[in-house]
């Protein structure tokens, strides 16, 4: 059997280079992490070393309805201007519609409603009627903004929490997967991305009492809005609120948890334009009550007692400590685009993340040894040849799941072993190869030769057709499925190469040094 | 040393092929109580498919579960499961059915069961699948499932023939069928890693399969006036041995996951033991009958040049 030099050579640069990569994942964590960047363990999934993994949906279809909601205002604005008489005025999500009322305005309402935005198509039918649609590109526009504002949102907001390596990343059309390694508890993340934290002030409508109101009397141009907080059986369940906004929450600047009074309170900055703006409405309409709404509730209606001209001011609403911290952090990170879902959340506690890999370490041990035994009682000498191929790819599988920064899950633990077990079957295919053709009559070098050669296209066949599967499993599979189909590929590839290079190395070795008379594992001399 | 080879038969002489209408029969039954038990009793489908929510708590004290499943039972949440985990009696698996309405639902009643459990209790591991993943979740696992077969069929028929490719296929799927079937008869938790336990089984089985239908092309090359029947035998008689020790090995590596691999695993690995079970059944006594009822010489015959190394065997 011939085994060229440099083939030789190779086969022990894979193998050094191999154990060199392998090696930061035996050593202890601290020492580990005083490696170059190059040369790190494997990076453990969320199931192993704990954390929450979430996946957030943003609900487009709200903004787009926001979207309409916007236009149905704006085209009341602009008729009640120019003295336009309109009626069924309203939005279905899709579309906005609106009737004009006077034949000889038609065409001005039309040039009128053409000119809101050019996004928009104006379609007039019968009778004054007009019907409004955003363009498709538009709307894709949109939605897509939305997430990318998203996202940015929720990365300010998990920074502002001090999450150790948090990943964040967008996943499809309005997805977006957080993962937070480490995090113990997730509720209050999920709390804080649960809030699309909205904030705008508004003057509260005086000209309606409340009770007529509810009875669904309500002005138009106004709405009946929740009072966030009803601590006492004097505050009112909600309040009639202008829907026109003074100023925005986008033109806080910074906002910062305070006291007054020993209560906790959250204050505020605006920017120049929200100074102005914050300014104006307030030295108009000193003596009105100005309510705050976040996300749709009234979190408080303090009396405007004079002009805030200052540009700055304090939100106290009955906040707990807490309650103050969060939403002083949510005013700084910004408001959502759009309210988000949890269409799934996996968190594992650090403890069961390492009783995981306790168990995993301990039922791959178990595993190998158990295997070991197998062979060397199936093959003896051939058996012990075998298992140093299959601790050489126990390795060399671990070195290319650390350098390719592939992520190491129980499933993939469990990949493991299950490769342990199948990586045997190259080395039992070519052995037993060998002793047929032993048996049928050839010499000793020469059946160890086609033993090689003959079982590699079935070692090539019965692997490709392997891959395949574990090729799909990657590509369908999610979370942890992956990293079971990661190394159930990888040690494929690993297990050929040492079942085929590492083991005909040993073997040629072991025919320059002990010079054989017969097959060993044939037992009988032919 | 090699206690293995000196207890298996040196050149073991199976009539395989012969019994085939037994081992049809067998298969028959285990295909029809499969299906059977799926049509009826369907699967007991994972919170990974279904959505709802699972919870692994651990207790200060030992956990009571009657206690705890009268607080969890009071939430009006639906059907709550519990069941203890590990020897302490201090860890409970939490399951609550999926939640009507939509992704909020789900939120809202993890929020519950977290109020009603307090501060006494430390979460080990929460899992909540809304129902719109829940149902991509399984439609990507079946996807994944369908495609593989189909991905293999294709790969045996393009490097084997199309007797082959059959073969092959009607091998795998009665695998796949008799897992599946196993965990519906069982009523054993189907969720994801089962998913991939399923493909695993389909992989190890093709892969067995293939091993031992190379053979059969080898042989019908190498004797050519062999009556089938014969040539099959010999061929599985051959990988007798290989068969054995492959399945022997894999066995105990995920023995070994069983055993000691940790509750997350320990269905993963129960499927795969099961798998290779079945697996090396049906590549000796399902994938080889089926070739015997082709006419593979007349393919062999008309396209292979005659072998060259027959003086050799």
């Amino acid at each position: 059997m011939h085994y060229s030099t440099w083939k030789t050579v190779s086969v022990l640069i894979v193998c050094l280079l191999g154990f060199v990569f392998a090696l930061p994942n035996a050593l202890p964590g601290d020492t580990a992490e005083r490696l170059p960047r190059w040369l790190q363990p494997v990076t453990l999934g969320l199931d192993l070393q704990g954390g929450s993994h979430l996946l957030l949906e943003v609900d487009v279809d709200s903004v787009v309805k926001e979207h309409m909601t916007g236009l149905v205002e704006s085209i009341r604005t602009k008729f009640r201007q120019e003295r336009v008489r309109y009626a069924d005025l309203g939005h279905d999500g899709t579309k906005v519609q609106v009737r004009v009322l006077d034949g000889e305005n038609v065409d001005k309402a039309r040039q009128m409603l053409r000119e809101i935005d050019p996004q928009i198509d104006v379609s007039a039918g019968d009778g004054g009627n007009f019907v409004l649609t955003y363009q498709d590109q538009a709307l894709v526009q949109r939605r897509n903004s939305a997430v990318e504002q998203s996202l940015e949102v929720v990365r300010r907001r998990i920074d502002e929490l001090g999450t150790r390596e948090p990943t964040i990343q967008r996943q499809g059309a309005d997805r977006i997967v957080v993962q937070l390694p480490g995090l113990k508890d997730p509720g209050r993340i999920r709390e804080l991305l649960g809030k699309t934290a909205k904030l705008s002030f508004h003057l509260i409508d005086d000209s309606t009492p409340l009770e007529e109101a509810l009875r669904g009397r309500v002005p138009p141009g106004s709405e009946v809005l929740p009072n966030a907080e009803k601590k006492s059986p004097e505050d009112p369940p909600s309040y009639v609120v202008r829907k026109r906004v003074e100023v925005g929450g986008d033109n806080l600047t910074d906002s910062q948890p305070s006291f007054q009074d020993a209560e906790p309170v959250v204050s505020f900055r605006f920017d120049t334009v929200g100074a102005r703006r914050f300014g104006d409405a307030t030295k108009a309409n000193v003596g009105r009550r100005l309510a705050i709404v976040l996300d749709g509730k009234v979190i408080s209606a303090p009396v405007i007692r004079e002009p805030i001209m200052g540009g700055s001011g304090i939100i106290s609403g009955k906040f707990t400590v807490q309650a103050a911290n969060d939403l002083a952090l949510l005013l700084r990170a910004g408001a959502l685009p759009a309210p988000m879902n949890v269409l799934e959340e996996r968190t594992v506690g650090p403890d069961l993340g390492a009783d995981s890999i306790r168990a995993g370490a301990i039922a791959s041990g178990v595993g190998l040894v158990l295997v070991m035994l197998f062979m060397v009682a199936g093959y003896g000498l051939f058996g012990w040849f075998a298992n140093v191929a299959l601790i050489v790819n126990l390795v060399l599988l671990m070195a290319l799941l650390s350098v390719l920064g592939a992520t190491l899950t129980l499933p993939g633990i469990a990949g493991i072993v299950l490769t342990m077990g199948m990586a045997v079957d190259a080395n039992v295919l070519i052995y037993e190869r060998m002793r047929e053709e032993y048996r049928n009559g050839r010499t000793l070098i020469n059946a160890m030769q086609a033993g090689f050669e003959r079982a590699l296209v079935t070692i090539l066949d019965s692997n490709l057709t392997t891959l395949l599967a574990a090729g799909l499993l990657f590509w369908f599979g999610a979370g942890p499925i992956r990293g079971f189909a990661v190394t159930l590929t990888l040690g494929l590839f690993t297990s050929m190469f040492t079942a085929v290079m590492v083991t005909r190395l040993l073997l040629v070795l072991w025919i320059k040094r002990a010079r054989p008379k017969h097959l060993p594992i044939e037992g009988i001399p032919a | 040393m090699m206690i293995l080879h000196r207890l298996l038969p040196q050149t073991p002489n199976f009539d395989f092929v012969g019994k085939r209408v037994i081992a049809f029969v067998i298969t028959g039954l285990i295909i029809l109580a499969s299906v059977i038990s799926l049509g009826t009793r369907g699967l007991n489908l994972g919170i990974d498919f279904q959505g709802g929510l699972l919870m692994e708590v651990r207790t200060q004290a030992r956990a009571d579960l009657g206690a705890m499943r009268n607080t969890l039972g009071d939430l009006s949440i639906g059907e709550v499961a519990l069941q203890e985990l590990g020897e302490g009696g201090h860890e409970v698996l939490i399951r609550v059915q999926r939640q009507p309405g939509d992704e909020r639902a789900q939120m809202a009643a993890l929020e519950k069961v977290r109020q009603a459990l307090g501060q006494g209790v430390e979460y080990r591991r929460t899992e909540l699948v809304g129902p719109k993943v829940g149902d991509e979740l399984f439609f990507d696992g079946a996807m994944a499932m369908a495609l593989s077969i189909f991905a293999i069929a294709v790969y045996v028929w393009f490097r084997f023939e199309w007797q082959y490719a059959i073969g092959a296929i009607i091998a795998t799927l009665h695998d796949v069928v008799a897992t599946v079937g196993l965990f519906s008869i069982l009523g054993l938790e189907f969720n994801l890693n089962i998913v991939a336990a399923v493909l695993t089984i389909a992989g190890y089985s093709i892969n067995d399969t293939v091993v031992e239908y190379d053979r059969v092309r080898e042989n019908l090359r190498k004797y050519k006036q062999m009556p089938l029947i014969d040539l099959l035998n010999l061929s599985a008689n051959e990988m007798f041995a290989r068969t054995l020790i492959t399945g022997g090995s894999t066995l105990l590596a995920v023995l070994a996951l069983y055993l000691l691999g940790g509750e997350v695993l320990s269905g993963f690995a129960f499927a795969i033991i099961f798998g290779v079970l079945i697996g090396t059944y049906s590549s000796i006594y399902v994938a080889m009958p089926i070739l015997y009822y082709f006419n593979l010489r007349s393919t062999v015959t008309k396209e292979e040049e005659p072998a060259k190394e027959e003086a050799a065997g």
